[in-house]
């Protein structure tokens, strides 16, 4: 195993006792990840927690009210001509979703291999299925708001908690992938420029990146895909 | 788990292990629709809903986040402390369930007088 920070190559223990070596080394306690991507993780954590105390809310209101919830099956339905289609919108956000993880997978290993135009484009393309799903919730907004008169405080279809606990969750996810998008274009521009070959100088950090950061970006924007799982069971399923 | 695989640099893995997760995480996707499309109620309903959740965050987690390859010092620092967060949820359902009682009491007049 080789360090990708020192170069050293060293065994380390497995199992419990590598966890305990690991921990009481009096040195960094994740030996072969770039500080960049731990950080990530413990971001990651601290959001998991957020967004788990929204749906947590959720549960909550959702069974202390005595007004029946509204059944997210109908509300999200939509007719191309015919009949409704249960969830289908839902549905069709879900596998975008799925599918720009699986680009952004790609993007990562094309990212080690140092292609960098096939990184570049499949950050881009990942970046276009993450600004589809956007464009989709606002779609999906609009109607509720505009059309069906949904509002924080009330609802024609039950509890009034529905619209409260829908603005916060949903949109606290789908500013989740603004911004992942936005950042996906940034890392995108520099993986193409050649930032990481040539060790170009970050405008912000002045620091030297490499290819680790696409993994690093990775991370998030499956933490993105990882959250919706879970919204979409709880929220839009149960 | 956490292979000490020669990781000559980051995380490279075959790009098959992917293609399959991806696929996988379709077919997962598909099943938990399906199970609205096609009307499952109560507990067989709740049960599949959160099988399929399930089976897609580890997919995610494990694999397209690569947990599966890292050190477990690296995996227990991130899984442990959401212990937590099932005790939170313990806490509000038996929270919420009084709240609900009480409403029945005062709101609804189920508590006679």
């Amino acid at each position: 195993m080789t360090d990708s920070n020192t170069g050293q190559v060293a065994a380390r223990t497995e199992g419990m006792p590598g966890i305990v070596s690991d921990w009481s080394s009096d040195q960094r306690a994740f030996k072969n990840v770039p500080w960049g991507k731990a950080m990530m993780w413990i971001f990651l954590l601290s959001d998991t927690f957020i967004f788990s105390i929204f749906l947590l809310s959720y549960m909550t209101v959702r069974m202390s009210t005595t007004i029946p919830w509204p059944y997210p099956s109908d509300i999200f339905a939509l007719s191309f001509g015919g009949e409704p289609i249960p969830l289908i919108l839902i549905a069709i956000m879900t596998f975008i979703l799925i599918t720009s993880s699986g680009t952004m997978v790609l993007a990562v290993n094309y990212g080690y291999r140092k292609d960098r135009v096939k990184t570049a484009i499949l950050l881009l393309i990942t970046a276009a299925f993450g600004a589809t799903f956007v464009g989709m919730q606002a779609f999906e907004w609009t109607k509720l708001i505009v059309e069906e008169g949904v509002r924080p405080w009330t609802n024609p279809f039950g509890a009034p908690q529905f619209g409260s606990v829908f603005f916060m969750i949903t949109g606290f996810h789908g500013f989740h992938v603004s911004v992942g998008v936005l950042f996906l274009i940034i890392i995108a521009r520099k993986v193409w420029r050649g930032d990481y070959d040539v060790g170009r100088r970050g405008f912000f950090t002045s620091r030297k990146g490499n290819y680790e950061i696409v993994e690093t970006m990775g991370l998030y924007w499956h933490f993105v895909d990882l959250v919706w799982v879970f919204i979409f069971a709880f929220f839009y399923l149960w | 788990m956490a292979h000490a695989e020669a990781h000559v640099e980051g995380q490279q893995h075959p790009l098959g292990i992917y293609f399959k997760i991806w696929a996988l995480l379709f077919v997962l996707s598909t099943l938990s629709y399906l199970v609205d499309y096609y009307n499952f109620e109560g507990y067989l309903r709740w049960t599949l809903i959160l099988l399929f959740m399930f089976m897609k965050a580890g997919l995610i987690i494990s694999v397209f986040m690569h947990m599966l390859w890292e050190r477990l010092a690296l995996v227990y620092a991130i899984a442990l402390p959401t212990i937590a967060l099932m005790v939170f949820v313990f806490l509000m359902t038996n929270e919420a369930d009084n709240t609900f009682l009480l409403r029945g009491i005062y709101f609804l007049g189920l508590g006679g007088s």
